[in-house]
C-alpha cells in the first residue's frame, strides 16, 4: 500500500489532469449539445493551439500568446460552423467530416513541427510551490484555475444572460426557438467560435503542461469524450466535474496498480454509467 | 446460381496469380489490396447496412492479430489452428461491446462511434500490459505450402477470406436479415415496430463483421511477422476503412471493395513515393469531399436508377381477394380482442394516460377520439411497444403485451400507421411495403413478400410508384404508403393514426373506402381520427379520451351526444347548443 502522501499527491495530480480534460471537453460539450455537431477536430485544433503557443513562446509569454490564438481560433470556429451547417447535414456526417479535418491538421502539424515530441521551454515550467507535504506545480495549477474560470463563466453566461436563454432554447428545439425570434444562425456561429476559442486556451495549457506530438491528438479523444458524455451534453460545468472524477480515478489507478492501466478507467466509468443509467443517453 | 459461378471463376482467376512466377512485389501488393477489401467489406456489414459507424474496426482486427501472434509465438500453436480463435475472440469482443451499447436508445449512432473509437485505446492498453509487454511479438511459423512462395501462400489465404467476406456481405445484402439492417439504418424505431428484431440483428451483424476482421488479423500477424501495439491498434486503419466504404458506397455489398482498391492503390502510390504525410492529408481531404459531394459513394451513384428507366410492372397482379363473409364478424357484442386495464404512462410529470381501461372487440372498427393531447397517440405507442407503460395490463387475445419488445408485438399480429408518415427513406416504395410481411405474423421470404407487397400497392393505388423513393410521393400517397405497409403484414389488429388528416375531401373518400375494404377482410381496426364525419361513418363503437382517461364508450351517435364529451371538446358553454355532431 502506497503512503498517504503518495495517495494525496496522486489525487492532486488527478485533479490537475482532470482540469485539462474538462477544459478540452467544454468546447466539445457545447458544439455537441447545442449545435449537434460532434467535432472530433476539436482535439486537432487544441494541439494546433498548443503548437502555436510553442512557436510563439520564444518571443512572447505563453499567456500573452492567447491574445493571438484566441481571436484566430474564434474565426476558425465560425468558419467550421459555416462549413458543417452547410455541408454536413446530420450528426454522423459532422463526425466524419471533422475526422477528415483531424487527419489534415495532423498532417500539417507533422509537416511543420515534425512527428517528434516537442517541449515548450518557459519560465513557468520550473515554478512550483510546496504546500505541506505536497508539491503544486504552477502550470498545472494555472490550468485548473483557467478551467474553473472558463467553465464557471460559461455556466453563468448560459444561466443568467439573454444569450444563454436563447442558447438553451435552441438546444431544446432549434425550430421553435427560431420561431420565437432567436437568431439561431448567429447564435450557432458564436457558440462554435467560443468552442474553438476554448480549444485555443486548452492548447496553451497543453503546451504548458505536456510534451506535444501529432499522434497525441488521438490519445485524448477517448477520455475527454467519456467525460463529456458522463458530464452531460451541452453542460458547461458537467465535463469539468466528470473530467476531475476521471482524472482522480486514473491517478489512483496508476498509484495503486500500474501506470499502463490508466486508459481503462474512463472507459469503464462510461460503460458503468450506460449500464446503470441508460435513460441519460 | 450465377453469383456462385461468378465467385468461383473470380476466385480461380485470382488464385492462379502466385503460380505465374511474377515478381514477389505483385503478390504483396495484391495481398494488401485484398486485406483492405476484407476490412472494408466486413466493416460495411454492420456500419454500412445498419448505419452504426464503427471507428473501432482496428480493435477487432488487432484482436485477431494478437490472438494469432500470442498463440503462435508463446504457445507454439500452428498458425492455421489459431485462425478460428482469432475470429472468435474478435466476435466475442464485438458481442460484449454491442450488448452494452445497443441497449441505448437515444444518441445511439454517435455513442457507438465514440465507444468503438475508445475500445481501440482500451485494447491497446490491455495488450500492451498483458500480452505484448512492450517490445512487440515476433511471429515465426510454418506457412502452409499452398503456393511456390510464402507470400504467395498468404495471398491465397487472404483471397479465400476476401471471397468469404464478399460472399457473406452479398448473402446478407439479399436476405431478410439485410433488409432488416437497411430498415434499421433509416428508422430503427419503425423497423422494430414492423417486427424487425433490431437488437438481435445489430448484434449478429456486429459479430459477423468482427469475426471477419479478426480472421484477416490472424493472417496479417503472420504477414507482418513482427507485431507491435502501436502499429496494430492504429486509428488510421479505422479511418481508412470508413473512407473506403464511404467512397465505394455503403449501400451496396460491393461498394466497400471498390473503395478499398482505389484508396489502397492511392495510398500505396504515396507511401512508395516520398510524401507519406501528404498521403494522410489527402485521405482526410477525400473523406470530406466524399461526404459532401458524393454521400452515396461511387457505386451508389452508378446504381441509382434514373426515373425514366423505371417501369411499373405491366401485368398487374390479382386484386387482393376479399375473404368470404364468414370470417367477418362485426357484431357489436363479440368477444374482446384487446383489453386495456389501468394502463398508465407519464412523461416527466405529464400524465398522458391515467389508468386507461377499455377494450377492442374482434371484428369492429373502434373509433378512438378525443381532443389533442388526450393520449390517443400515446396509447398507440404503448400498444405497439414504442413506449414502455408505467403500469397496468394490456391483454391481446389473452396474452400480456406490456413489457414485450415491439417486434414481438408486431409478430403477434398488431400493426400501426404513423400520423406523420415515417417511410424508410432509402428504400423503394416496393421495399417499404415488402418489409412488414418478412417480419410480421407470417414471416415470408423475400420473393413472396414482394408478391404480397405488389398486391397491397395495387390495393392502395401505388403500384405505379413501386420503384420510386418515398421522397417522391406527395402527402396523400405517403399516407397510403403507411396504410399499404401496415396491411402487408396481414395484421389481426390495425391502428390507424389520423390517416385522414391533411387529405382533400376526395382523397378522404378514397381513404374511407379503403378502410372499409380492410375491415371486409377480417381485420379489427382502431381508428384514431379528428374528422368526425369519418368517425361517424366508419366506426361501430367509439371511445372518448380526455386527459389520458376514457370518459365515454358506446355507439358513435350516443357517445357524441354525451354531455361530458361535449364538455371535453367544446367546453361547458356549448352543451345547450346541441351535440358536436348534429
Amino acid at each position: 500500500m502506497p503512503s498517504a502522501t503518495l495517495i494525496g499527491q496522486s489525487v492532486l495530480s488527478g485533479v490537475f489532469i482532470g482540469a485539462l480534460y474538462g477544459l478540452l471537453g467544454l468546447g466539445l460539450s457545447l458544439s455537441w449539445g447545442m449545435l449537434r455537431q460532434v467535432n472530433l477536430a476539436h482535439f486537432a485544433l487544441a494541439f494546433l493551439g498548443g503548437y502555436l503557443t510553442f512557436q510563439l513562446a520564444g518571443r512572447l509569454d505563453p499567456f500573452v500568446t492567447l491574445a493571438v490564438t484566441v481571436p484566430l481560433f474564434f474565426l476558425a470556429g465560425m468558419a467550421l460552423h459555416w462549413f458543417l451547417s452547410r455541408y454536413a447535414a446530420d450528426m454522423l456526417n459532422t463526425l466524419l467530416v471533422t475526422f477528415g479535418l483531424t487527419t489534415i491538421i495532423e498532417s500539417a502539424i507533422q509537416r511543420i513541427w515534425t512527428a517528434d515530441f516537442q517541449r515548450m521551454e518557459s519560465a513557468y515550467g520550473a515554478m512550483r510551490w510546496k504546500v505541506g507535504a505536497f508539491y503544486i506545480p504552477f502550470p498545472e495549477a494555472a490550468t485548473l484555475l483557467i478551467a474553473m474560470a472558463l467553465c464557471g463563466a460559461m455556466w453563468a453566461l448560459l444561466r443568467f444572460t439573454d444569450f444563454g436563454r436563447a442558447a438553451r432554447a435552441m438546444t431544446e428545439d432549434p425550430a421553435m426557438a427560431a420561431a420565437f425570434g432567436v437568431n439561431e444562425k448567429r447564435l450557432g456561429y458564436v457558440i462554435s467560435g467560443l468552442a474553438a476559442a476554448f480549444a485555443a486556451v486548452a492548447g496553451m495549457c497543453l503546451a504548458l503542461t505536456h510534451t506535444l506530438a501529432p499522434v497525441q491528438i488521438y490519445a485524448w479523444m477517448g477520455v475527454v469524450f467519456a467525460g463529456v458524455m458522463i458530464g452531460g451534453l451541452g453542460s458547461a460545468i458537467g465535463p469539468l466535474a466528470a473530467g476531475i472524477l476521471i482524472g482522480v480515478s486514473e491517478a489512483l489507478t496508476m498509484a495503486l496498480t500500474a501506470p499502463t492501466w490508466a486508459p481503462l478507467v474512463s472507459f469503464t466509468l462510461l460503460i458503468a454509467i450506460i449500464l446503470l443509467r441508460p435513460a441519460r443517453f | 446460381m450465377r453469383a456462385a459461378g461468378g465467385f468461383v471463376l473470380f476466385g480461380l482467376a485470382l488464385g492462379a496469380i502466385p503460380f505465374l512466377g511474377l515478381p514477389a512485389f505483385y503478390e504483396t501488393f495484391l495481398y494488401l489490396l485484398l486485406h483492405a477489401v476484407v476490412l472494408a467489406t466486413s466493416w460495411n456489414i454492420l456500419s454500412g447496412y445498419s448505419g452504426y459507424f464503427s471507428f473501432g474496426h482496428g480493435a477487432f482486427f488487432g484482436t485477431g492479430v494478437y490472438v494469432t501472434a500470442a498463440l503462435v509465438a508463446q504457445y507454439d500453436w500452428h498458425f492455421l489452428a489459431t485462425l478460428p480463435l482469432a475470429a472468435g475472440a474478435a466476435a466475442a469482443l464485438g458481442l460484449a461491446l454491442g450488448a452494452v451499447v445497443f441497449r441505448v436508445r437515444a444518441l445511439r449512432g454517435e455513442l457507438f462511434a465514440l465507444l468503438t473509437l475508445a475500445i481501440t485505446f482500451v485494447l491497446a492498453t490491455i495488450m500492451l500490459n498483458k500480452v505484448d509487454g512492450g517490445p512487440g511479438i515476433q511471429v515465426m511459423t510454418d506457412i502452409p505450402r499452398l503456393a511456390p512462395t510464402a507470400s504467395g501462400a498468404l495471398y491465397l489465404l487472404m483471397l479465400a477470406i476476401a471471397l468469404l467476406a464478399l460472399w457473406s456481405a452479398r448473402a446478407v445484402f439479399y436476405s431478410r436479415f439485410g433488409t432488416g439492417l437497411f430498415a434499421i439504418h433509416d428508422d430503427e424505431d419503425v423497423a422494430e415496430v414492423m417486427g424487425v428484431p433490431t437488437y438481435r440483428f445489430k448484434l449478429a451483424a456486429f459479430c459477423l463483421s468482427c469475426a471477419l476482421a479478426g480472421l484477416a488479423g490472424g493472417i496479417h500477424a503472420v504477414f507482418v511477422s513482427y507485431v507491435t501495439v502501436a502499429e496494430t491498434f492504429s486509428i488510421a486503419l479505422a479511418v481508412n476503412v470508413v473512407l473506403m466504404s464511404a467512397l465505394g458506397g455503403t449501400r451496396h455489398w460491393l461498394g466497400p471493395a471498390i473503395g478499398a482498391i482505389v484508396i489502397t492503390a492511392l495510398l500505396y502510390g504515396f507511401t512508395a513515393g516520398e510524401a507519406p504525410v501528404l498521403g494522410r492529408a489527402l485521405v482526410g481531404v477525400i473523406l470530406i469531399a466524399v461526404i459532401v459531394l458524393m454521400p452515396e459513394g461511387i457505386l451508389g451513384k452508378l446504381l441509382t436508377p434514373s426515373p425514366r428507366k423505371r417501369r411499373a410492372r405491366t401485368n398487374s397482379g390479382t386484386e387482393p381477394e376479399l375473404r368470404s363473409g364468414n370470417e367477418r364478424a362485426p357484431s357489436p357484442n363479440s368477444e374482446p380482442m384487446l383489453v386495456a386495464r389501468g394502463v398508465s404512462k407519464s412523461f416527466k410529470g405529464v400524465q398522458a394516460l391515467v389508468e386507461a381501461s377499455f377494450e377492442v372487440r374482434r371484428g369492429e372498427i373502434l373509433g378512438l377520439v378525443g381532443p389533442n393531447g388526450s393520449g390517443k397517440s400515446t396509447f398507440i405507442n404503448v400498444v405497439s411497444g414504442h413506449y414502455l407503460a408505467d403500469g397496468g395490463s394490456l391483454l391481446f387475445e389473452g396474452e400480456e403485451l406490456l413489457g414485450r419488445p415491439a417486434h414481438r408485438i408486431a409478430r403477434a399480429g398488431i400493426a400501426r400507421t404513423y400520423q406523420v408518415p415515417r417511410p424508410f427513406a432509402h428504400l423503394s416504395v416496393l421495399d417499404n411495403v415488402a418489409l412488414p410481411p418478412m417480419f410480421g405474423r407470417v414471416t415470408m421470404d423475400r420473393a413472396s413478400a414482394e408478391a404480397e407487397a405488389w398486391r397491397w400497392l395495387e390495393f392502395t393505388g401505388l403500384a405505379g410508384k413501386a420503384h420510386a423513393r418515398p421522397a417522391e410521393l406527395n402527402l396523400h400517397q405517403r399516407k397510403f404508403l403507411e396504410l399499404a405497409r401496415a396491411l402487408a403484414s396481414r395484421p389481426k389488429l390495425l391502428f390507424l393514426d389520423e390517416v385522414l388528416s391533411g387529405l382533400t375531401p376526395t382523397e378522404m373518400d378514397e381513404a374511407i373506402r379503403l378502410v372499409r375494404a380492410i375491415r371486409e377482410q377480417g381485420a379489427t381496426i382502431v381508428f384514431v381520427e379528428h374528422v368526425m364525419r369519418a368517425v361517424m361513418e366508419l366506426t361501430d363503437r367509439v371511445v372518448v379520451l380526455t386527459y389520458g382517461r376514457p370518459i365515454a364508450a358506446g355507439l358513435p351517435r350516443d357517445v357524441m351526444r354525451d354531455p361530458q364529451v361535449i364538455d371535453a371538446y367544446l367546453g361547458g358553454r356549448m352543451r345547450e347548443e346541441g351535440s358536436i355532431y348534429a
